[in-house]
């Protein structure tokens, strides 16, 4: 029990000291919905591509909106000595790593369901299969925060997470499939987008919303909740073994 | 028993009952080439106020982030409570209170909140928290300013506040790093007596520090740290012993210092002659005749203005045994540091 009050309170503060403040909020709400706005003006063909272009949205929006805090929630704090106090508390590492990522991993989500919800207003989406797009929403949004966790340990300063950042995301825009199949990449670069969790988490999202996935469910999830697992892995190691020398 | 529910010894400030709270044995850390610590060992009574003093780099900060669980030791063991923690750190955190060289508390919470927060994350429930919280703020005179962000408190008030938030789950405990740093003199005073008041109330204390003065008026026993080794260890009483044996006088005068030893040291040869920023001192393990000495320095042209008996300090021995001048020292730290006293 005393261990889940620690918990709650970490999440509390960083939804009130990070989250919760207006540039998150405004980030949260403007992000997709200006990428949504701007993929329909772009593609000219109206809001029957909705469907198409949302399985990517919701990716691109959750991306984005966890990897972009964890840099300020984790580095920022570790750079400050804050972090420390969370070290110096008696509950477990991996206890305490999942309470600083709960608060980005709730954070994607909500930013998620703002495409998703502006999809929902402008068309009736009537092949959408909710049963699979909320625990893919969630896995999505859990395997870009842990990968933002991975990136905001491994660097020493903000800056420097936050351009380790973007030297993921940018190109699994790319990569991951989010508006054009990995079939159309180039043969050489295919390997890599199938190393990345996005691809399996925006096949589900397109397999849920359109009905178009590549790969077969039971490969999407497991390799999504082991990409998690494998990523989280890696974070704590790295905590162990550069923060506690 | 006092307000907090906490024991009140009926015992002096800083001495400790006997019984090791905590026990550290040839503890080493090396970083690449450098020993930072080399093969540590002493203990810390229960009830105690322990001292660790050294010069900047000896090695007291890495010792405390490793009695503390923030740093892995090469060899060596550390033991809270008879409990053997030197692999797993976590099982006696909960025993233990830390407030680190720097204040290190969140700048956008408010002081409340801030004490609110670093209790939760002991598992202490809401209503308990908010009522030692609020009970700390006022034995910290800080009430007025609990609402204020942590950010905009002065240095002062800012390292009342960390010690409030490293008693907050009532540490058997507690680990204070250059608690006085470059905070001013009226705040170094109250957090000096704060240091004893906790002490009084039961919570044991590891104090490391530059101002020996401090460690002098604070501590039960000290313990020298010089490039990693513990060079002594021993009680307040036996260490200020050994300098009462002793003998120093100090003379102001005009005129040249060099000049005034080589006289004395020409005239008695027995005695140890010495410069400091004020003028000499003189030093011998017998009483020193003043009369003389001030005929000699007159007589040698030297107008002799002031002469008057040194009480040995602790910080004396502390130079005889590490031999390194405190005054560099304080300077050195208080430059590192930042801010004056």
């Amino acid at each position: 029990m005393r261990k889940w009050i620690a918990f709650w309170n970490i999440l509390l503060k960083d939804m009130r000291s990070y989250y919760l403040k207006p540039p998150n909020i405004s980030w949260g709400l403007l992000f997709p919905l200006v990428w949504v706005a701007m993929f329909l003006i772009r593609s000219g063909l109206g809001l029957e591509m909705l469907p198409e272009l949302l399985p990517g949205l919701v990716s691109l929006s959750i991306l984005f909106g966890t990897t972009s805090v964890l840099a300020v929630t984790v580095t920022f704090e570790k750079k400050g000595r804050s972090f420390e106090r969370l070290l110096l508390a008696p509950f477990s590492l991996e206890l305490l790593m999942l309470a600083k990522t709960s608060g980005a991993i709730l954070f994607g989500t909500a930013n998620a369901f703002v495409p998703i919800l502006a999809a929902v207003i402008l068309t009736d989406l009537p092949g959408m299969n909710w049963a699979m797009l909320i625990p893919a929403t969630l896995l999505i949004a859990v395997s870009s925060t842990f990968l933002g966790l991975l990136i905001a340990v491994s660097a020493r300063e903000v800056f420097e997470a936050q351009t380790f950042s973007n030297f993921f995301r940018f190109p699994m825009i790319f990569l991951c499939g989010l508006f054009f199949p990995v079939a159309s990449l180039p043969v050489f670069l295919r390997p890599l987008s199938y190393a990345l969790p996005l691809t399996y988490g925006n096949d589900i999202l397109r397999g849920s919303i359109a009905g178009t996935s590549l790969m077969p469910l039971w490969l999407d999830f497991p390799v999504l909740l082991g990409s998690c697992a494998l990523l989280f892995y890696f974070s704590i190691n790295i905590i162990n073994r550069k923060w506690i020398t | 028993m006092d307000s907090s529910g906490m024991e009140v010894p009926a015992q002096p400030t800083g001495i400790g009952h006997g019984e090791p709270l905590l026990e550290v044995a040839d503890l080493t850390k090396r970083f690449d080439d450098v020993t930072a610590v080399d093969g540590i060992s002493f203990t810390v009574d229960r009830g105690e106020i322990f001292g660790f003093l050294g010069p900047n780099g000896a090695g007291k900060t890495t010792t405390i982030t490793i009695l503390t669980g923030l740093s892995r030791p090469d060899s060596g063991t550390v033991k809270v409570a008879g409990l053997d923690c030197t692999d797993d750190p976590k099982a006696a955190q909960h025993m233990i209170g830390i407030v680190p060289d720097e204040s290190n508390l969140y700048p956008e919470l408010s002081g409340y909140d801030n004490l609110c927060f670093c209790a939760a994350l002991y598992g202490i429930r809401k209503r308990e928290r908010s009522e030692r919280a609020r009970r700390l703020l006022a034995d910290f005179d800080l009430q007025d300013a609990a609402g204020r962000k942590f950010g905009g408190y002065s240095k002062g008030m800012k390292r009342k506040l960390t010690i409030a938030a490293g008693i907050i789950h009532h540490p058997q405990i507690l680990f204070l790093d250059e608690p006085t740093t470059g905070i001013d003199v009226a705040s170094a005073r109250r957090i000096r007596q704060l240091i004893s008041d906790l002490n009084s109330r039961g919570t044991t204390i590891f104090l490391t520090t530059h101002y020996i003065e401090e460690a002098e008026r604070l501590c039960g026993r000290i313990a020298f740290i010089v490039k990693g080794s513990i060079v002594r260890t021993d009680t307040v009483g036996n260490l200020m012993r050994h300098a009462h044996g002793r003998n120093v006088v100090q003379f102001e005068f005009s005129g040249e210092a060099g000049r005034a030893c080589a006289l004395i040291g020409r005239e008695f040869p027995d005695l140890i002659c010495g410069t400091v920023p004020e003028g000499i001192r003189v030093e011998s393990p017998r009483p020193v005749r003043v009369g003389p000495l001030v005929r000699l320095l007159e007589d040698g042209g030297i107008e002799v203005t002031e002469a008057r008996k040194i009480l040995p300090s602790l910080e004396d021995v502390f130079v005889e045994i590490t031999g390194i001048e405190a005054g560099a020292m304080k300077q050195e730290k208080e430059r590192s540091g930042g801010g004056a006293r």
